[in-house]
């Protein structure tokens, strides 16, 4: 599958972290769990891009910006 | 219970086996193994019949417990979250499962993704396990449904609840050791192992060797795996396990169904909207009604200005020249009765007069305006005196409001809902700069502005907070200045409703807008955790409520003295007067409102209720309502959010935007008066 972005992924869907954003956001990101390498699931997607994931048990929304800039493979 | 000579006992009377695992002979050995804290001890405890204490600490010992269990010699081991080398504790574990055929894994049902990696790591070694899930009596408390029997057909392998603290479940230990058996293995990763196996090695060693761990790949003399290998590995293994947890866990009880749906659907605007809706009119029967209406009633008037204020002037008055109006109003708030008392030396100058003035002023309905002739005295004791204000105002007015507020903000915090929220508005704060945690501030707004700007800090940025200063000082009235205006309106009519919320909606948008582009810098994306849904505790809620309450407090009250302070001083030295006749001019012509409304204005700065207020008593056409409350909702913030605001966001950001919103109140007002008037 190539390489996108998590803005993109479907609801429902199981997704693959390829890249996180550097910065401090990343800290911020890899401290909820989410690693390059981790899967998650696309919870929902709002409308205009806000994006909620299911990482475990937790769930994390995540602004449309940031879901932008987080590469992933979509399954 | 039989030891035998491998076993040494250690000061603590714990019966220990050193080293010499590699002595124990591989007939029929049962091994307990676990993560920390998952109540192995306590399952071995009932297995051998002696005591065996229940650490509480990753690792208190590295010492292996042995005993026999129906014939099997039986080990615990120390608390491991995977089998390899990182520590003694691992080390130790290792040697003892790799020299046991069945394992018996301990699994914390609390803590099922973290354990099950554990879990997943002995199925692929091999062995034959079976699970015990422990706390299976705690998940039930805590609306928690593991499927049990899904789990076992996953993991291939037995699973047997068990609550060892409570001793149920355990008469099954022996059917699980009997039934132990190898578990469904990760194919790929059994092809992986397969090379290795070829050359004699057990699988169980095997893995270890693919994993890395160098110890076992010595033993062999073969090479172990890469460390990029092993991450490999651990990573294909967490997602399973989070696969697994996924298919057998779920929010068990009704309620826990019913709030998780509530948490789902409050995401998405086309079902949050509405349940937005419920929970503001909630919240209105509890701060608009409740707590700003009766309970701020009771504390203000009678607590505040009727004990607290009538009491520490009066004994002010006792000392110094005091002229006293005493006004006596019945039950519909009609005057009845009117006394004014003069004291040109003081109260305690003329004990007569003062009788005279004890008893008029203690009948029911009775109201006292003492007038002090020294403008100190005014100062600190007047009807903005820094001490009788700023105190009412303070302990009796804001304090039960701020703690109302608190109180709900904390408990849509913790039944998850306010994350939930800042979700779903977060694309359209988006638009103006902002992301969905502006919201917490700019509601918090609609209690108290001093409050919410206190409450900016939690945003990202320096560019977020400006813009939501701003807007809270421009367009977001707070609940005293809400309870005026909601007066005004509702004798008024609907038109004037309408005209209202178009004109702050408008000027809102073109507000945040032009400051979203003209400010420099980016805004910080949203990333919110979302908890579960559920009833909220009250006892952390309490808790929350009780220090948010005391910390603003402690922070803001110091201000508020500040600012009826400078209050204090423009009224002795004339300057409120002075401002108040350089607004009149503005007022008539521009506004097109009567002139006494330009008082109104004046005392907007010092309280915002205030300003309002002032505007009952003009007979205003329902056109003038809207114009007098469009411009002082959208005038300067009352004193002691200005002195917060300039606290918060420095000096030069905090004059701007109190300049900006003077300008913006009377542009917009006079604008709206000369199209409707």
């Amino acid at each position: 599958m190539p390489n996108s972005t998590l803005d993109k992924a479907k609801k429902g869907k199981i997704v693959t972290i390829v890249n996180l954003p550097s910065g401090n956001i990343r800290s911020q990101l890899i401290r909820l769990g989410l690693t390059e390498g981790g899967t998650i699931k696309c919870l929902e997607r709002l409308p205009g891009g806000t994006i909620v994931i299911q990482k475990n048990r937790q769930e994390i929304a995540v602004g449309y910006d940031l879901a932008k800039k987080i590469k992933v493979i979509l399954q | 219970m039989k030891s035998d000579n491998i076993i040494n006992i250690d000061n603590n009377g714990k019966l220990i086996i050193d080293d010499s695992v590699s002595e124990i002979t591989n007939s029929e050995k049962v091994v307990l193994v676990g993560n920390p804290n998952v109540g192995k001890s306590c399952i071995f405890n009932f297995m051998s019949g002696m005591y065996v204490d229940v650490s509480n600490f990753p690792g208190t010992t590295v010492s292996i417990t042995k005993s026999n269990f129906n014939g099997k010699e039986i080990y615990d081991t120390p608390g491991i979250y995977g089998v390899s080398s990182f520590n003694d504790e691992e080390r130790v574990a290792k040697e003892i499962i790799l020299d046991s055929e069945i394992i018996i894994n301990v699994v914390n049902a609390l803590h099922l993704e973290r354990d099950l990696f554990l879990t997943l790591q002995l199925i692929d070694m091999g062995k034959k396990v079976s699970v015990l899930l422990n706390f299976a009596d705690e998940i039930k408390k805590r609306k928690i449904k593991i499927d049990t029997k899904k789990l076992s057909e996953l993991l291939g392998v037995e699973v047997i609840e068990t609550s060892a603290i409570n001793q149920t479940g355990l008469d099954k230990i022996s059917s699980a050791i009997q039934n132990a058996r190898v578990g469904n293995q990760q194919l790929d990763l059994h092809f992986m192992l397969q090379s290795i196996i070829d050359q004699s090695i057990p699988q169980s060693e095997a893995l270890l060797i693919l994993e890395g761990d160098e110890e076992t790949a010595n033993k062999y003399n073969i090479p172990c795996g890469t460390p990029d290998q092993r991450e490999n590995i651990y990573i294909g293994r967490r997602n399973r396990v989070n696969e697994i947890v996924d298919q057998v866990e779920y929010q068990d009880t009704k309620s826990g169904e019913f709030f998780n749906r509530i948490g789902r659907l409050s995401l998405n605007p086309k079902t949050g909207l509405p349940i937005l809706g419920v929970i503001l009119v909630l919240v209105y029967f509890f701060i608009g009604d409740l707590v700003s209406q009766q309970i701020v009633d009771f504390t203000e008037n009678t607590i505040g200005k009727g004990l607290f204020e009538y009491n520490a002037k009066s004994f002010v008055a006792d000392y110094t020249p005091t002229t006293i109006d005493v006004s006596i109003y019945d039950e519909s708030e009609k005057l009845v009765d009117f006394k004014s008392f003069n004291f040109p030396d003081g109260k305690n100058a003329n004990a007569q007069l003062n009788d005279e003035f004890v008893s008029f002023s203690n009948q029911p309905g009775a109201s006292s305006e003492f007038h002090f002739g020294n403008p100190f005295v005014r100062l600190f004791f007047g009807e903005f005196g820094v001490i009788t204000m700023t105190i009412t105002y303070l302990l009796f007015l804001l304090f039960p409001l701020v703690i109302g507020f608190y109180f709900v903000m904390a408990l849509l915090e913790d039944s998850g809902y306010l994350p939930r929220l800042a979700t779903m508005l977060d694309r359209t704060f988006n638009k103006i700069g902002l992301n969905g945690r502006a919201v917490i501030p700019i509601m918090l707004g609609f209690g108290c502005i001093t409050m919410a700007n206190i409450t900016t800090r939690l945003l990202g940025s320096e560019r977020e907070k400006s813009i939501v200063t701003a807007i809270l000082q421009f367009v977001i009235p707070c609940s005293a200045q809400l309870a005026v205006i909601t007066v005004l309106l509702s004798g008024a009519g609907l038109k004037p409703l309408l005209i209202f919320v178009f004109v702050i909606a408008t000027v809102l948008i073109t507000l945040s807008t032009i400051l979203n582009k003209l400010l420099p810098g980016e805004s910080t994306p949203l990333l919110i955790d979302l908890p579960i849904m559920g009833f909220p505790k009250l006892k952390n809620v309490l808790k929350k409520t009780y220090y948010r309450s005391w910390g603003f407090m402690k922070e803001a009250s110091f201000w508020f003295f500040v600012g009826a302070f400078a209050v204090g001083i423009f009224e002795i030295t004339g300057i409120l007067n002075i401002w108040q006749d350089l607004l009149a001019p503005l007022t008539t012509s521009w506004l097109k409102l009567p002139k006494e409304a330009a008082n109104a204005f004046v005392m907007g700065m010092v309280r915002r209720d205030f300003g309002a207020a002032g505007l009952f008593d003009l007979n205003l056409t329902s056109m003038q309502i809207t114009v007098a409350i469009i411009t002082i909702t959208l005038f300067v913030p009352c004193i002691a959010s200005f002195v917060v605001m300039l606290k918060e966001r420095g000096l030069k950001e905090g004059l701007t935007v109190w300049a900006g919103t003077w300008i913006t109140a009377f542009f917009i007002g006079g604008l709206v008066a000369q199209i409707v008037i």
